[in-house]
C-alpha cells in the first residue's frame, strides 16, 4: 500500500499550486540516433509574467524610477551581467546560469500585440501568427512533422492545454486511485464509446496513462510522503462519507500556510517530470503550466511565491533528469509581459515584451538572447511596455531545429505557419 | 435533405426554414438534457407534449430562482472587514507578546467565511438538483460564468454567492445592459478585478495625496478591460488600448464604502477619485460628469451589434455546440438587436430556433453539469458541501474558482480529457455503490434519457452483472456525458 499512497499524497500537494503538466513523446526520436535522448520541456507561465521582475535590469538606469515599489533592489538581485539580474526566488536558475546553463532572453513576445491574456494564450500555444489563425498546437505539430509516431502524455489536472491539442492524441493524469483496465467496467465502456470520435480515443489513453503514471512513480521512487486524508481530491469511492473533506476554500489557503512545503511539491512536480522523461520509451517533449502570474495589485508577494514554485519546479527538472540534463533543453516563457511603469495599485498591467528563459545541459555558454532595447521613454513600445526585439517563435524555432534536428522548411509553413520573417536563433546549442 | 425527410410526414409542421425537428418523444429528452441539468423523474413526461412550450414557460420577468439562504455581500464583507482587523490586532499582540498570530477567535473568523461560501455552493448545487425550471436554471449559469468572480481572495470568495443572487440572478431575463451594470457596480467584481482601488491620476484624491508628499493611487485597467474583451463587444470589436485606458479612466470612483462611509461594504462612488474630463471610447465621445460617465459607455457597449455578436455565439456555443450553426448565431443576435437587448426574448429565439433541436448531442458536460444530472437522475441532491466540492475539484471544476475572468471554458475538447474519463468513472463508480442498490437501472436508463437512450447502452445497462455496474454504464454513456 504504501507505494499508491505516497503517490496520491505527493501529486495532491502539486495539484493545490494551480499546476499542470502534459507529456507528448513519440517513438519516431527513437529511429534516429544522436536525436533520439533529445529532451524538450516547455514552461507556459499563464497570467502574463513581469519579465523585469523574473530579470530585472537594475543596471539599466530607468529600471528603479519606472518600477518604483515594485523594483528589485539592486544588491537583491542575483547578478548575470553589468544590465541584469535574477529575482532573488530564482537562486537554482542561477546556480545554473553561472554554469553557462541558463539564459534569458529579455525582451521577447509572441506576434500578438493585444494584451489579452486569451488571445495572447493562444498565438502563444498555436504558434500562428495571428489569432485564431489554427486551432491546434504547435508542440502537437511538432510531433506531426517528425514523423508518425505514438503518443504518451499526462496532464496534473484535468483539462488539456492547447499546446498539445492536435491531431495527435495527447494525453493527460491527475491525482487519484486508478482504474485498472482489465476489469469489467472500461471494457465495457471502451465498447460503447466505439462510435464517439472524443470519449473513445480519450478514454483508452486515460487507460494507458494510468499505467504509465505508475511506472514513473516507482521510477521516482520517493521518501513516503505521510498521507493525509483530507486533503484529498478524489477517493477511491468518490464520494465516501468517512472522508472529512474541506469547504471549497480551505485547501487554497493551506497552500499560502504551507508556502515551503508548496515550494517541495513543485520541486518533487519538476522530478516526477523527469520520472516519466527518463523512462525508456518515454515522453521526449512536455509542456508544464503554471498559473497565477497576472499581477494587478500587489505584485511584489505574488511574484516571490510565483516565481519560488518556478525555481523549484526547474531545479526538480534538472536532478531528477541527472545525467539527462544534458540531453535536454528546457524553455519557460509566458504570453505577454507587463507595463514597465508601475500602477496605481501597487502591480503592473499588461505589457507586451518580458523574459524568457532558456535552461538546459546542452546550452551554450553566452550572454543574454536577443537585445535588449533598454528602458529609456522613447525605447519604450507605445510608451509603456518592455519593447521586443525578438519574435518568440524565434526562439522556439532555434531550440526545435538544433536540439530536435526538426526541417527548416516544415518549422516556416507548419510547426509555425508563415513565419518564415521570424528567424530560427541560432547557437543556443 | 432535412426536407425531404420531413416531407415524409404529412400535415406535420415539424420544419421551420428548411430544418427539420425530431419528434416530440426526442425534443422532449433534448428539452430536459440540452436545455436543462438532466432528466429528474418524469420530466421528459411533463415536456413530451410541447418540449418547446415547456421551456419557453420557464422564462419569468423576475430572474432566475434563488438558492436557499445565505447573508448579502454588505453583511459578508463586514464579516471580511472584522476578520482583517482582528488579525491585524492579533499580529500586532504577537508583536508585544510573543504569541500566535492567528489566535483561535481569528481562525473561527476566517473559518466561518470559508464555510459561509461552501454553503453558498452547496445551495446553489441543491438548486439544480432539485429544481423544476431547470433551463431557467442553466441559463441562470451561464450568465454567472459570463460575468465570472473567482475566489482569489478570503473576500472574493465570500462574495462570490451573493454576487450571483444579488447582481446575475434577478437579471437574467432583463435587459443586458442593466445587468451589466448590476455587474459592473457589485462590489465582488468590483474587488476581483480591481476596479476598487483604481484612482484617477488627475483626480482630487490623487492631488491630495501628492501635496502630502505620500504615493498617489493610479490606475488600473483590469476591469475596464475586461468588460470590453469579455463581457460586452469581445476582442474583435476593434478596440486599442487608448480605448481600454480612456474607459478605465471613466471607471474611476467606482468603488466599495469603507465602514465609515455613507454605503458602508456597498458599491459607493467616489467623485473624488473620479479622473476629470471627457473620455473617449471607441470612437465615441463621453462628456459626462460623475459615474454618469462610465454609466453611458457601458449603456453604448451593451447597444452595440458587437456585442450583440459575441453573446450570440456564446450562448449557441453554450447551449448548441463547439461550433453552432451560423443561422442560429444569426437569429440570436437578431433577436438581442430588435428587442434593444433584452434576454428574455433572446431565451425564446433559442428555444424557438429549430437548428437548437439537432438530434446529436454535440455538448460534452461540464463536471458541474455532470454532477448535478447524476443527483437528478435518482431524484437526489448533494447531502454537504464534502461531497460536491472534492468531486468537482479532482474533475477540474473547484467552486468559485474559474481559471481566468474568462469562466469555465465550454468546448468538449478541454473537458473529454483522458484523465478526466478517469476520474468520471471513479465518481460513477462511488455514486453508484452508494444509490444503485434500491434502483431498477433499466428504469432509470428510460427516465434520464428517454428517447436519446440508444440501444447499445440500453442493451449494456440490461446486461450488466449487478446493478451498480448497471448504473455507472448509465452514467459513463455517451448519452449521459453529452447533451
Amino acid at each position: 500500500m504504501t507505494a499508491p499512497l505516497s503517490r496520491r499524497s505527493l501529486l495532491l500537494q502539486v495539484a493545490g499550486l494551480g499546476v499542470s503538466v502534459s507529456f507528448l513523446g513519440g517513438s519516431a526520436f527513437a529511429a534516429d540516433g544522436a536525436m533520439a535522448r533529445r529532451k524538450l520541456v516547455v514552461v507556459i507561465c499563464r497570467g502574463g509574467m513581469d519579465g523585469l521582475t523574473v530579470s530585472p535590469p537594475v543596471g539599466d538606469p530607468d529600471y528603479a524610477a519606472l518600477r518604483g515599489a515594485v523594483a528589485v533592489a539592486p544588491d537583491q538581485a542575483l547578478k548575470l551581467d553589468g544590465t541584469f539580474g535574477l529575482h532573488p526566488a530564482l537562486q537554482s536558475v542561477h546556480a545554473l546560469a553561472l554554469k553557462g546553463q541558463a539564459r534569458i532572453a529579455p525582451a521577447i513576445a509572441s506576434p500578438d500585440r493585444a494584451r489579452s491574456h486569451f488571445e495572447a494564450q493562444d498565438v502563444l500555444e498555436t504558434g500562428a501568427a495571428q489569432v485564431y489563425g489554427v486551432s491546434t498546437g504547435w508542440l502537437n505539430r511538432t510531433l506531426e512533422v517528425m514523423g508518425p509516431s505514438r503518443v504518451e502524455g499526462l496532464s496534473v489536472g484535468a483539462t488539456a492545454p492547447l499546446i498539445l491539442r492536435g491531431k495527435v492524441q495527447a494525453a493527460s493524469w491527475s491525482p487519484g486511485k486508478g482504474v485498472d483496465e482489465t476489469a469489467r467496467l472500461p471494457t465495457l465502456l471502451q465498447d460503447l464509446y466505439k462510435a464517439d470520435p472524443l470519449m473513445g480515443p480519450a478514454f483508452a489513453r486515460g487507460l494507458e496513462t494510468e499505467a504509465m503514471a505508475q511506472a514513473a512513480m516507482t521510477a521516482l521512487n520517493p521518501a513516503p510522503v505521510p498521507v493525509s486524508t483530507d486533503t484529498t481530491a478524489m477517493n477511491g469511492s468518490g464520494m465516501a462519507p468517512q472522508v472529512a473533506a474541506s469547504p471549497p476554500m480551505a485547501q487554497d489557503a493551506r497552500a499560502i500556510a504551507g508556502q515551503r512545503q508548496g515550494r517541495e511539491a513543485a520541486r518533487k512536480l519538476g522530478a516526477t517530470l523527469a520520472g516519466f522523461m527518463v523512462q525508456d520509451g518515454g515522453p521526449r517533449i512536455a509542456a508544464i503550466s503554471l498559473d497565477g502570474w497576472d499581477t494587478h495589485a500587489g505584485q511584489v508577494g505574488q511574484l516571490n511565491t510565483r516565481l519560488s514554485y518556478l525555481d523549484a519546479v526547474l531545479d526538480g527538472l534538472n536532478t531528477g533528469l541527472g545525467d539527462e540534463w544534458r540531453n535536454t533543453v528546457v524553455v519557460a516563457a509566458t504570453e505577454f509581459g507587463r507595463t514597465a511603469r508601475v500602477n496605481g495599485t501597487g502591480g503592473t498591467d499588461h505589457g507586451t515584451g518580458s523574459t524568457a528563459l532558456v535552461l538546459g545541459g546542452r546550452l551554450k555558454a553566452g550572454g543574454i538572447i536577443g537585445d535588449w532595447p533598454s528602458l529609456k521613454q522613447e525605447a519604450l513600445f507605445e510608451n509603456r511596455d518592455v519593447r521586443p526585439t525578438l519574435d518568440m517563435r524565434g526562439l522556439f524555432k532555434g531550440v526545435l531545429a538544433d536540439h530536435l534536428g526538426v526541417d527548416r522548411a516544415a518549422l516556416d509553413a507548419t510547426v509555425f505557419p508563415d513565419s518564415a520573417d521570424a528567424k530560427p536563433v541560432t547557437d543556443l546549442v | 435533405m432535412g426536407k425531404q425527410r420531413a416531407q415524409g410526414k404529412t400535415g406535420d409542421a415539424r420544419e421551420t426554414n428548411g430544418v427539420s425537428l425530431p419528434s416530440n418523444d426526442l425534443m422532449a429528452a433534448i428539452a430536459a438534457t440540452r436545455f436543462g441539468l438532466g432528466a429528474r423523474p418524469g420530466e421528459i413526461d411533463a415536456a413530451r407534449d410541447d418540449p418547446r412550450g415547456f421551456l419557453a414557460a420557464q422564462i419569468r420577468p423576475e430572474g432566475a430562482d434563488q438558492p436557499q439562504g445565505g447573508e448579502d455581500s454588505a453583511q459578508r464583507l463586514a464579516e471580511v472587514s472584522d476578520y482583517q482587523m482582528q488579525k491585524r490586532d492579533a499580529k500586532a499582540a504577537q508583536k508585544d507578546m510573543g504569541g500566535d498570530a492567528k489566535s483561535a477567535p481569528v481562525k473561527d473568523l476566517q473559518k466561518d467565511l470559508r464555510d459561509q461560501a461552501g454553503d453558498d455552493f452547496l445551495a446553489r448545487a441543491r438548486l439544480g438538483a432539485t429544481t423544476d425550471a431547470a433551463f431557467r436554471e442553466r441559463w441562470a449559469l451561464f450568465w454567472a460564468n459570463h460575468f465570472t468572480v473567482s475566489a482569489t481572495s478570503l473576500a472574493v470568495g465570500a462574495v462570490a454567492g451573493p454576487f450571483e443572487r444579488e447582481a446575475i440572478r434577478p437579471h437574467v431575463f432583463g435587459r443586458f445592459e442593466d445587468l451589466l451594470v448590476a455587474s459592473s457596480t457589485h462590489p465582488a467584481m468590483l474587488l476581483y478585478l480591481d476596479q476598487a482601488q483604481s484612482v484617477g491620476p488627475n483626480s482630487r484624491a490623487a492631488q491630495y495625496q501628492r501635496k502630502a508628499g505620500k504615493t498617489a493611487g493610479g490606475l488600473n485597467e483590469n476591469l475596464a478591460r475586461e468588460i470590453l474583451e469579455l463581457h460586452t463587444v469581445g476582442v474583435d470589436a476593434g478596440y486599442h488600448q487608448a480605448d481600454v485606458t480612456e474607459f478605465a479612466r471613466a471607471m474611476t470612483g467606482f468603488s466599495i464604502g469603507r465602514p465609515k462611509d455613507p454605503s458602508p461594504h456597498r458599491f459607493l462612488f467616489r467623485d473624488n477619485a473620479h479622473e476629470p474630463g471627457a473620455r473617449t471610447v471607441m470612437g465615441r465621445r463621453y462628456a459626462q460628469e460623475g459615474q454618469a460617465q462610465a454609466l453611458a459607455v457601458m449603456r453604448a457597449l451593451a447597444a452595440s451589434p458587437h456585442t450583440a455578436y459575441h453573446l450570440a455565439t456564446k450562448l449557441a456555443v453554450h447551449f448548441v455546440s463547439d461550433t453552432p450553426p451560423p443561422a442560429l448565431v444569426a437569429r440570436l443576435r437578431k433577436a438581442y438587436l430588435d428587442s434593444d437587448g433584452r434576454l428574455d426574448e433572446v431565451a425564446r429565439a433559442l428555444v424557438a430556433a429549430p437548428e437548437a433541436w439537432d438530434p446529436v448531442a454535440a455538448k460534452f458536460k461540464t463536471p458541474y453539469e455532470f454532477a448535478i444530472s447524476t443527483w437528478r437522475s435518482v431524484d437526489a441532491q448533494p447531502s454537504g458541501i464534502d461531497k460536491l466540492a472534492p468531486v468537482l475539484t479532482g474533475l477540474g471544476q473547484k467552486p468559485f474558482s474559474a481559471p481566468s475572468p474568462k469562466g469555465w471554458a465550454d468546448e468538449a475538447q478541454v473537458w473529454c480529457a483522458p484523465d478526466a474519463l478517469i476520474k468520471r468513472l471513479r465518481f460513477s463508480e462511488g455514486f453508484a455503490a452508494v444509490v444503485a442498490d434500491r434502483l431498477d437501472p433499466s428504469l432509470l436508463a428510460q427516465t434520464a434519457l428517454g428517447a436519446r437512450l440508444t440501444p447499445p447502452v440500453a442493451k449494456a445497462v440490461a446486461r450488466a452483472e449487478t446493478r451498480r455496474e448497471a448504473m455507472a454504464l448509465l452514467l459513463m454513456s455517451p448519452e449521459f456525458q453529452r447533451r
